[in-house]
């Protein structure tokens, strides 16, 4: 990205070294050129939100290959990840009995108080892969790997929301909704499984059909209000999902969708046709869903990087402006990239109530919706990024669980991880000046004046 | 400065047609929008065929005064059909007014969908209450525990006014909310002191704020995802350490002392406003000169002439010598100990306990209520008070046992946001450079 935004400070991004008298125009045609690229199809190096990740950025332009590796964007990534465990780590023993009793005399033997953190954290941080990757203690292979089917789980709704919040970031927008488009796609899907009985394939075709067009009719309607009035996706999207919420709640305590003889709010058990076959056997959790979350991360690749209609979302998410002065219809794209969203979101419902849980309750969408953005920005808001971070977040919540029951850590600290992940990531600057690795000259004004022109493009 | 910085909307100094002028004369350019008139017409019908046609022949019976009042009224009786037919007509009226108006080419002015939106409300009132099973409500005690309710969302969204008018999204109003609330919990907890703790609260919440000024402002990440992701910060922290640290030790960390309500004799025991603006905790009050207090200083002030300057158009800002960045942070800073004082309402004055998530969400519904309010403090303060109105009247009615299903009732909050911002009450816009950072040179 540095490359792309700050063109004239990275050398082997100029051709040729322009004459002396024209080196200011030279310098902006290149702008030009790599904003070109930017929309036109350069893939490569696809943005984050537009005017956000790109912003604030320092070109690399002094130093050695290995500095440029160091600076670049995927051991920032690293870095962040790093810097928010290590933080994270420090909150779990700042409250840890140990660390509280060697404080006491820190100052006479300092290493006890520092030995006590580490064990604390680590600890923590030990239970937590054992709950999402791999247990020794397991019995046999097949038990030893539990964990890891648990993560896949997890993380299948966590994959197909976060696209739809990926797609939509990079059209511009900011899906906040994905928690109302489980919801309303969860009704649907689990309605069509439980009222309805069908042949087996059929049925849980239908009900897959169902949520993925409840997901996305309700991202649709914010996206048709956003193109028609104006009105700010992110409240419109905020609104939307306690509305579903609300909705939701009433229809548990309608005769249609309540449970016979049951006064909580729960719905029927989905027909066995309607759910989605276990693929690794009964002993696992994990289903189709995750088959199903790999196709879909596939489809928005090539929809994005190969198709028409995702150039037009990228070109209006970069500038809407340029987009509708070069024919793009920015309110159809606005409607379709919702839409869409909303139907990617509409799989998460269906993996919830067609995949784990199989009844539909008010606690369908659990925080998947929520945790789909954090999963869209780590992931860069690229498909296979946002798979990835998928699969790390899934693996937090997994190994949280476990992390709970072993060590007494409270769940919270997930949310404290991958939210300080999340802000580390968005600036690249921090991570690199906790590290030390700032570039030795800086030209902080100059590299984000160009990425201010992409500000314009974004949502804000 | 005021001639070269072009302020859309100055203020007004009447809550109810809160920045209408300008807009009017912005607009009057522009061909004038179907959308109102019609908008106002169909909810006119609405209310003409369910709260007149269809209404309930009960008389709904509205109490007005209680029992410690200094002189005592009667009930106000309302027969629900005649009430609602009447109202109804009125709506009609108001609705043919705006229609009129367009085929004049003139946009309706401010006062109608304000006075529109409190007919609406007064028959809808009617109707619920007129087919409930007992139909009797107390309107004081409905008023006074609106005011109640939105005291969080009033501070919340002043946090809102004070960052978007100096250009900077505040997503995080819930989690200062959040922050706000624990911190004096746990402050008030442990030095036994509330006034302590609600002088915590708002550290927090300036802290909170800090982070996002600090992320957004130097690091120009995007304002809206420091704020998505700040809420999710907060709240693990504090479910974290609720976790941890409160319910290891209740006793110690999660006991606050509450800030107990200070009645103001004789005026207090006025009918309906006694108790709304006498009877009220300290943080109630804090509310009441929190709002004039950012009225004034943001469109009486220098200070305020200069933060709407940099919310409107910081280049202009800093050709004139302010130092745009620093104005910012310092305004968002600010915001964030308002809104941190508004979330010690929820441990020092609603409940005497922290719990995880104790803000629920009305960090969002003051979002709402900012924009609702258009950017204006007291618009905000009236918007807050209708969403807290229909927080309460939520609760009432699942008393009273109506019709209508509590969700919906719960869901009208939200709903009336969405058409707000879809245009109901005319085309709402933040201030100019709301959301874009700024670089210099």
């Amino acid at each position: 990205m540095p490359d792309q935004q700050s063109p004239e400070h990275t050398p082997d991004a100029q051709p040729a070294p322009p004459p002396h008298d024209s080196q200011e125009t030279a310098a902006g045609e290149q702008t030009a050129a790599a904003v070109a690229v930017d929309t036109a199809g350069g893939a490569m190096q696809p943005s984050a939100v537009p005017g956000t990740a790109q912003s604030g950025q320092l070109p690399g332009d002094s130093g050695t290959v290995l500095r440029r590796i160091f600076t670049g964007s995927g051991m920032v990534s690293v870095l962040a990840v790093l810097l928010a465990l290590i933080l994270g780590g420090l909150l779990i023993a700042s409250t840890d009995k140990q660390v509280a009793s060697t404080a006491g005399y820190f100052f006479a033997r300092p290493t006890d108080m520092l030995a006590a953190v580490w064990n604390a954290a680590t600890r923590s941080y030990i239970a937590l892969f054992q709950g999402s990757v791999f247990n020794p203690r397991g019995n046999g292979l097949a038990a030893q790997f539990a964990p890891l089917m648990e993560t896949l789980t997890i993380a299948t709704p966590l994959i197909t929301a976060g696209l739809g919040v990926a797609l939509a970031f990079r059209a511009g927008l900011f899906n906040i909704g994905a928690q109302g488009q489980i919801i309303v796609a969860g009704i649907l899907a689990a309605w069509v499984g439980f009222a309805l009985h069908l042949p087996v394939g059929l049925h849980l075709l239908l009900v897959l059909v169902a949520g993925i067009v409840g997901g996305a009719l309700w991202g649709g309607l914010a996206g048709l209000l956003k193109a028609r009035t104006g009105a700010h996706e992110v409240i419109l999207t905020i609104m939307f999902n306690y509305i579903a919420l609300y909705f939701l709640r009433y229809l548990l305590n309608t005769p249609a969708f309540q449970r016979p003889g049951e006064s909580n709010p729960i719905s029927p058990i989905l027909d066995p046709s309607a759910v989605y076959p276990q693929i690794l056997g009964s002993q696992y959790r994990l289903h189709l869903g995750f088959i199903l979350a790999i196709g879909a991360t596939v489809l928005v690749w090539w929809l994005l990087n190969r198709s028409t209609v995702g150039f037009e979302f990228r070109a209006v998410g970069a500038n809407p402006k340029a987009a509708q002065t070069a024919g793009i219809n920015v309110s159809r794209s606005t409607i379709l990239v919702m839409a869409i969203a909303g139907g990617l979101a509409g799989m998460s419902g269906v993996a919830q109530v067609a995949g784990t849980e199989k009844v539909l309750t008010d606690g369908v969408a659990a925080t998947y919706g929520f945790d789909a953005i954090t999963v869209a920005l780590l992931g860069r808001s690229t498909p296979w990024g946002t798979f990835a971070a998928g699969l790390l977040f899934g693996a937090f919540r997994a190994g949280a669980v476990q992390m709970q029951i072993q060590t007494g850590t409270p769940i919270d600290i997930v949310l404290v991880v991958q939210s300080l992940i999340v802000l580390f990531i968005a600036a690249p600057p921090l991570v690199r000046a906790v590290f030390g690795l700032n570039p030795r000259r800086r030209k902080p004004a100059r590299a984000a004046k160009s990425g201010q022109a992409a500000t314009t493009g974004g949502a804000a | 400065m005021s001639t070269t910085v072009s302020s859309p909307r100055p203020g007004s100094p009447k809550p109810g047609g809160a920045g209408a002028a300008a807009p009017a004369t912005v607009l009057a350019a522009k061909p004038v929008s179907w959308k109102t008139p019609v908008l106002l017409a169909v909810f006119a019908l609405v209310s003409l065929v369910f709260f007149g046609f269809l209404a309930p022949r009960q008389t709904a019976s509205f109490g007005i005064s209680t029992g410690g009042d200094f002189f005592q009224l009667p009930a106000l009786e309302i027969n629900a059909f005649a009430g609602g037919i009447v109202l109804s007509v009125l709506l009609v009226a108001l609705a043919g007014y705006a229609v009129f108006l367009k085929t004049k080419g003139q946009p309706a002015p401010g006062w109608l969908p304000v006075t529109f939106i409190v007919i609406f409300v007064a028959a809808f009132l009617i109707w619920v209450v007129g087919g409930a099973r007992t139909p009797a409500i107390s309107l004081a005690g409905l008023i006074a525990g609106s005011v109640t309710l939105a005291v969080p969302l009033v501070f919340g969204s002043l946090s809102g006014v004070l960052c978007e008018r100096v250009g900077v999204v505040n997503i995080a109003i819930e989690g200062q909310l959040l922050g706000g609330a624990f911190t004096a919990a746990i402050v008030a907890s442990m030095t036994k002191n509330a006034f302590i703790g609600l002088l915590a609260a708002a550290i927090a919440g300036a802290v909170v704020s800090m982070v996002l000024a600090l992320f957004s402002i130097k690091y120009l990440v995007n304002q809206i995802i420091v704020g998505v992701v700040l809420n999710v910060l907060v709240s693990g922290v504090t479910g974290f350490l609720f976790s941890t640290v409160m319910q290891a030790n209740k006793a110690q960390f999660n006991s606050p002392p509450g800030l107990d309500v200070i009645d103001i004799p004789v005026l207090s025991s006025i009918p309906i406003i006694g108790p709304i603006l006498f009877r009220q905790s300290l943080v109630g009050y804090l509310m009441y000169v929190a709002v004039a207090v950012v009225w004034v200083g943001l469109f009486k002030t220098r200070w305020g002439l200069r933060v709407r300057a940099v919310g409107e158009h910081p280049q202009a800002a800093d050709t004139l010598g302010i130092n745009v960045n620093a104005t910012r942070f310092w305004n968002v800073t600010l915001g964030g100990a308002v809104a941190g004082i508004g979330g010690s309402f929820f441990t020092l004055v609603a409940i005497d306990s922290f719990t995880k998530e104790i803000s629920g969400g009305r960090g969002f519904i003051a979002l709402a209520a900012l924009i609702f309010g258009r950017w204006n403090p007291v618009g905000a303060f009236f918007a807050a008070l209708l969403f807290g109105f229909a927080d309460n009247l939520q609760s009432i009615v699942t008393i009273i046992g109506t019709p209508v299903p509590s969700q919906f009732m719960a869901m009208l909050p939200y709903l009336v946001t969405v058409l707000a911002v879809a245009g109901l009450v005319g085309k709402s816009r933040g201030p100019a450079a709301s959301g874009i950072p700024y670089v210099k040179g």
